[in-house]
């Protein structure tokens, strides 16, 4: 069986940006797993600007960002395989994958860095009533049908969930010809960046219709509409709001899901919250050797910080490569408290500067963000305006954290109005 | 009377509020950085746009492009309707010009993906 220091599943952002980090750290056999025909992951589909505000200072597209980092990647000569299809991975980093040119083979890895991103929900997730008839996709594959394929996947549209892919696939079919009747969402609010309602939704006068979903599609060979009806607090439809919405095509946009089955398959330990490994601040898990990173590990919203934490996952494997490690006895445990959903890492095994990403469950103005040892306050810091949508952070210094080892921090919300939480 | 513009130059998102005395814009509020002003005052004047959008291939598939400069958002329609006039021969780089100065605006229509 061949042996490589470093294999890296997904070629997307993520892993790109690990695989450069780490040859950067002084890694050199290196190789990039990728299924598609070629590198950048959903990034190629995503045609719109607004990718690299962070990390570049400039607006570009999905392409564009992916090319920076396949360039870098190819300056490097770091190996990829496209049309290549991992299969299994064992606790033991033996990877098994497939492609037309080598059949079936096996790497044994030093260290395994997972970058196979995120899934859409589809619509059997959702339990819809009604027929089953075309024209009902998921934002993502109708993306794909008309950014990649060039195919219009409909001419009226309704579209369920206001995630990000939605709104943006909102605009992209009114651009495109179609006429898109209305987003739907579930809760009272919004899951999409506030720069999408405004740049999809309100420039071209589409209504979004908070706490009302879709209660019955309609149809026999393709949709011909779909019955939609408001929902009460507890998210239960009330029926006499209930009224047909004429269309030809319905887009699901009702969350993303860590495609972790390989994850699974190797006996890495999960978080249920994130649906995703719990990691330390390295983003290794809880298998000595690896790594995750991007939308598998939990789902971004930013692809800037899919980079940042793609750079750090990068670099840990390389530490773990060139110089071997021994998780740490005594390591900080990171866990949500009040208002927060989920914390990454979960585990912080040594005293250096650590970012810990975290989201909120629900939309909060002005909060203060405190982190907590017991009843003690480690750090406190304030937001003008909190969304489950967009991902916080709070950095904690190495020399902070050196008196918390061994002890749990706890990452919690607390309102700054009169109201309670 | 008082306009309310979400900032859309970052994620933030701030909720600029922007004061105008008939044609005259008064004070801007609400925005935590210069681009928030620039921003809020181009939605009150001319609201601009980065377009993208994707042009045939010759042969099959298309390809992304965008304005390579932000379009007054007004014109959308009119812009779209003439880059879906395009067909592109491979190859094509990013940054290639597809469309010079189009409708008379100034900006390009560029690639934003490799075809080879």
């Amino acid at each position: 069986m061949k042996t490589i220091d470093l294999v890296v599943i997904g070629g997307g952002p993520a892993g790109m940006g690990a695989a450069i980090a780490a040859y950067d750290a002084g890694v050199r056999d290196i190789l990039v797993l990728e299924r598609d025909h070629r590198l950048g992951g959903i990034l190629e589909q995503c045609i719109h600007n607004g990718f690299g505000l962070h990390r570049f200072k400039e607006e570009l597209t999905g392409p564009e960002y992916a090319w920076r980092f396949e360039k870098e990647l190819r300056e490097r000569k770091i190996a990829f395989r496209l049309d290549t299809m991992v299969l299994d991975l064992s606790e033991d980093k033996v990877i098994t994958a497939m492609n037309a040119e080598e059949g079936i083979f096996r790497i044994q890895a030093k260290a395994v860095i997972l970058a196979m991103g995120c899934r859409e929900r589809p619509r059997g997730a959702l339990n819809t009533p009604g027929t089953r008839p075309a024209g009902i996709y998921t934002a993502g594959t109708a993306q794909r049908y008309i950014n990649i394929m060039g195919y219009m996947p409909g001419k009226k549209a309704v579209i369920l969930g206001s995630g990000d892919i939605g709104l943006i696939m909102a605009r992209r079919m009114t651009w495109e010809g179609a006429k898109v009747e209305m987003v739907l969402e579930l809760m009272p609010y919004s899951g999409g960046l506030t720069r999408n309602i405004v740049q999809c939704l309100k420039d071209n006068d589409i209504p979004l219709l908070l706490s009302h979903t879709i209660v019955e599609i309609h149809g026999k060979e393709r949709v011909s509409g779909v019955t939609i009806a408001q929902v009460d607090e507890n998210r239960k439809p009330m029926m006499e709001t209930a009224r047909f919405v004429e269309c030809d095509t319905v887009l699901l946009s009702v969350g993303l899901l860590p495609e972790n089955e390989l994850t699974r398959k190797a006996g890495v330990p999960m978080d249920v919250r994130t649906s995703g490994a719990l990691v330390d601040q390295r983003r290794m898990t809880e298998i000595p050797g690896i790594f995750a990173c991007g939308n598998v590990l939990h789902v971004h919203d930013l692809v800037d910080y899919v980079s940042e934490e793609a750079e750090i996952a990068g670099r840990g494997a390389a530490e773990y490569i060139l110089q071997g490690s021994e998780p740490d006895p005594n390591p900080v445990t990171v866990r949500p408290g009040n208002g927060v959903r989920y914390t990454l890492p979960q585990r912080i095994d040594r005293a250096e500067d650590t970012t810990i990403f975290f989201r909120v469950t629900d939309v909060h103005p002005a909060v203060r963000i405190r982190v907590k040892a017991g009843e003690e306050t480690v750090l406190m810091r304030k937001r003008p305006r909190v969304a489950p949508g967009e991902m916080e952070t709070v950095r904690i210094l190495g020399s902070k954290l050196q008196g918390y080892m061994g002890q749990t921090l706890t990452v919690e919300l607390e309102e700054e109005a009169e109201h309670g939480t | 009377m008082e306009r309310e513009i979400i900032c859309t130059s970052c994620p933030m998102g701030c909720h600029v509020t922007v004061t105008m005395e008939e044609e005259r814009i008064i004070s801007i509020t609400g925005n935590t950085c210069a681009r928030g002003e620039r921003y809020a005052r181009s939605e009150i004047t001319n609201p601009t746009r980065t377009l993208t959008t994707t042009v045939a291939v010759a042969g099959g598939g298309v390809l992304p492009v965008k304005s390579d400069a932000p379009l007054p958002k007004k014109s959308i329609p009119q812009y779209l309707e003439k880059i879906h006039e395009v067909t592109v021969e491979p190859p094509v780089l990013i940054g290639d010009v597809v469309i010079e100065d189009i409708c008379g605006s100034g900006v390009n229509i560029v690639a934003a993906q490799n075809v080879i």
